[in-house]
């Protein structure tokens, strides 16, 4: 209900502001829920609200830059809106800053009137099936930071070259980026910033077909409808899913009808499996109601198939609905399983953290005391927006909601405590602690450097950009001193 | 400041703007003018939040849209009336729109609060309005498929939602009403929502 709360935050900032001095807020994390938390903030604020955001990559635009997919340039217009925020002179960003190693939230919450933590989900749902520690298992965060050129993957150990079969397990947006990527040909990846140590093993590439595993039917796939036409309508991609897998229960047709996405999702599905590819040189296999089970390898633990159990649709009161084994299983050989079941966060020491769900407990944004906890036992001064808070759900707009709330509570609590900011010393006082510390900071303009490296590099060589990959290049071509560069 | 003040207020005079908000931008130029720019700045603050205005040029940069051409640009150009109307507050503002142009780019051209996250490329959802009424609906082109596919995942969608970037103004829109939706708790992609806890 942010109508009337809306109402009664711009009145209380109405009357605070009358005696406030600058509130200075910390945002910990700069992709898209960092970048709009500050756009609520400096229009809610306008001149009293200084930011700081830090991020521990040289880069800004978290996601952005790292997950979204390369021939998927269009979505990441959003990053010029970004850069209008960032080059605002209330706003600084501090990159090269992880917090917990170079400074710990407690040093920071003492500098800052109140923090924002932005910091996303860089870990991954666990499949717990035997063998998953096999090599050439990897989760789909891994691959797609990989092929997005970011630094903490540089070195994955894939080799395409010795991989003909791929199974995904997952049907979401990122399963299905996945699949593109490894099935797309090579030679339409080559203009786009695609990482090209990725690049380059996608041209020598062996992958010819890709198992889409997914527990349930194409009536609950998580994927939607733009990103599913790209895949299928590929004309050197041939579709196939079994006519057996694409029957629709009567509880399917009802959710079909009531909703077009569903609709659409089943149609370009069912559609492209009976869709004639002369041209086609490589094959996508939906998989619906298979569970993975096993993953199985070979003398030198290296993958070489997934087992997976046959599932039915259950309605399930309180998870609505759910797949349960059958009992009958089937195998794929397979020389590369990526498991995009979803992205998880990690705690921060000294924040609470609700394990089961991967999220701060939160309420409208406010960090609680812990799980569970009441919604006023709140941790003072202290907030949460994106992925952290909600779970890592949802498209890149969906956090310009979020932020939204977050920014109406914090702006309820400043001005409910009426404490005119104890001169919170912001960015001064971090700049002097990072500096006593010899940490290498990558300020905007370092970034706007670096960004023209990247680009300059693209037109030498008829892409987008040419992406620094690892950690050294990055904080080269940003011009920052090295004096302690931090392998990860 | 007083620069960027009054073509923005010749703008709004124009435009027949209501005089409520012409005394407002008026009484806001006259004490910066008069020197004591932070009073102001509050001052000024405190009316565009009562009218729920994003921001207003005049007093800080805009952050969340790019301002599209001048209205040097337009003149000349045949225009049609459109009003956005804010499901946040209930504002309404009425603007000039060039035929040709679409409803985010005219939105953005007067400070209305309408974001355009991908910038027009068919690739969000976030500049989506609601028309207001169904006569109305009716007289624009039907949306592509791709357009549908994008809406699908709109908050608040409804049976008369389009993405304001798709939306050309014609002849037959003059008078076009579009209500902005306001922030849901839907931050599911496949339309779940979820339950409280």
């Amino acid at each position: 209900m942010l109508s009337p709360l809306r109402a009664s935050v711009a009145s209380l900032v109405r009357s605070s502001s009358s005696c406030a001095k600058q509130l200075a807020v910390c945002i910990v994390g700069s992709g898209p829920a960092g970048f709009y938390t500050a756009h609520q903030l400096l229009k809610l604020y306008g001149e009293d609200v200084k930011i700081d955001i830090l991020d521990r990559l040289p880069t800004p635009f978290g996601l952005v830059r790292t997950g979204v997919a390369p021939d998927h340039e269009d979505t990441k217009n959003v990053t010029n809106q970004f850069t209008r925020i960032a080059q605002d002179p209330r706003v600084n960003f501090f990159g090269n800053v992880n917090v917990g190693r170079d400074i710990t939230l407690d040093e920071i919450r003492k500098l800052y009137n109140a923090v924002v933590l932005a910091y996303g989900a860089e870990s991954d749902r666990k499949l717990n099936i035997p063998g998953e520690n096999s090599h050439g298992v990897h989760a789909a965060r891994e691959f797609v930071w990989w092929y997005n050129g970011h630094p903490d993957q540089r070195d994955l150990p894939v080799d395409l070259s010795r991989v003909e079969s791929v199974a995904v397990c997952g049907i979401g947006n990122v399963a299905l980026d996945c699949a593109r990527i490894l099935l797309r040909p090579v030679s339409e990846l080559a203009s786009t910033d695609i990482a090209r140590h990725a690049l380059k093993q996608l041209q020598h590439s062996k992958v010819r077909q890709v198992q889409l595993c997914a527990r349930r039917g194409p009536v609950q796939a998580a994927c939607t409808a733009k990103e599913l036409k790209e895949l299928v309508s590929m004309p050197s991609i041939a579709v196939h899913a079994q006519p057996s897998q694409l029957a629709v229960s009567e509880a399917d047709q009802a959710q079909m009808k009531a909703t077009r996405l569903k609709r659409r999702i089943y149609e370009l599905i069912s559609n492209a499996a009976v869709s004639e590819k002369p041209g086609a040189s490589r094959d996508l296999f939906f998989q619906f109601y298979r569970n993975p089970a096993e993953i199985i390898a070979d003398a030198d633990n290296q993958v070489q198939a997934i087992r997976v159990e046959k599932t039915q649709l259950v309605a399930d009161p309180v998870r609505g609905t759910v797949a349960v084994g059958t009992g009958e299983y089937e195998e794929y050989p397979v020389q590369l399983v990526l498991k995009s079941i979803g992205y998880k966060s990690l705690p921060l020491p000294g924040v609470p953290f609700d394990d089961r769900q991967g999220v701060v407990p939160n309420a409208a944004g406010r960090v609680l005391t812990g799980v569970g906890a009441a919604a006023d036992s709140i941790v003072p001064g202290l907030y949460v927006c994106g992925w952290l808070k909600r779970g890592p759900t949802g498209i890149i707009g969906t956090n310009l909601t979020d932020a939204e709330e977050t920014v109406a509570s914090m702006a309820q609590d400043y001005a409910m405590t009426r404490q005119a900011p104890t001169a919170a010393v912001g960015g001064a006082g971090l700049q002097q602690l990072l500096q006593s510390r010899s940490v290498a900071v990558v300020d905007y303009a370092a970034w706007e450097q670096l960004n023209a490296h990247e680009v300059n590099r693209g037109q030498q060589q008829g892409s987008v950009r040419v992406k620094c990959a690892a950690w050294d290049e990055l904080l080269r071509a940003a011009g920052v001193a090295l004096p302690h560069v931090h392998a990860m | 400041m007083l620069r960027t003040v009054l073509p923005s207020l010749l703008r709004r005079c124009l435009l027949g703007a209501p005089l409520q908000e012409l005394v407002t931008a008026c009484s806001c130029s006259s004490l910066q003018a008069a020197g004591s720019s932070s009073a102001a700045q509050r001052w000024g603050q405190q009316q565009r939040q009562q009218q729920q205005r994003s921001h207003a040029a005049a007093f800080h940069t805009s952050t969340s849209t790019a301002h599209g051409h001048s209205s040097d640009e337009d003149e000349g150009a045949e225009t049609i009336s459109v009003t956005f109307v804010s499901e946040k507050d209930g504002s309404e503002t009425t603007v000039k729109a060039p035929i040709g142009k679409h409803l985010l780019e005219v939105a953005h051209d007067n400070d209305i609060e309408l974001e355009g996250a991908c910038e027009a490329s068919l690739a969000c959802s976030t500049c989506h309005v609601i028309v207001e009424d169904e006569e109305f609906f009716h007289r624009i082109p039907e949306p592509t498929e791709d357009e549908l596919d994008m809406l699908d995942l709109a908050f608040g969608l409804s049976e008369t939602s389009r993405l304001g970037c798709q939306v050309i103004a014609t002849k037959e829109l003059d008078g076009l009403r579009v209500k902005i939706p306001s922030a849901t708790r839907n931050f599911y992609v496949d339309g779940h929502v979820p339950k409280p806890h």
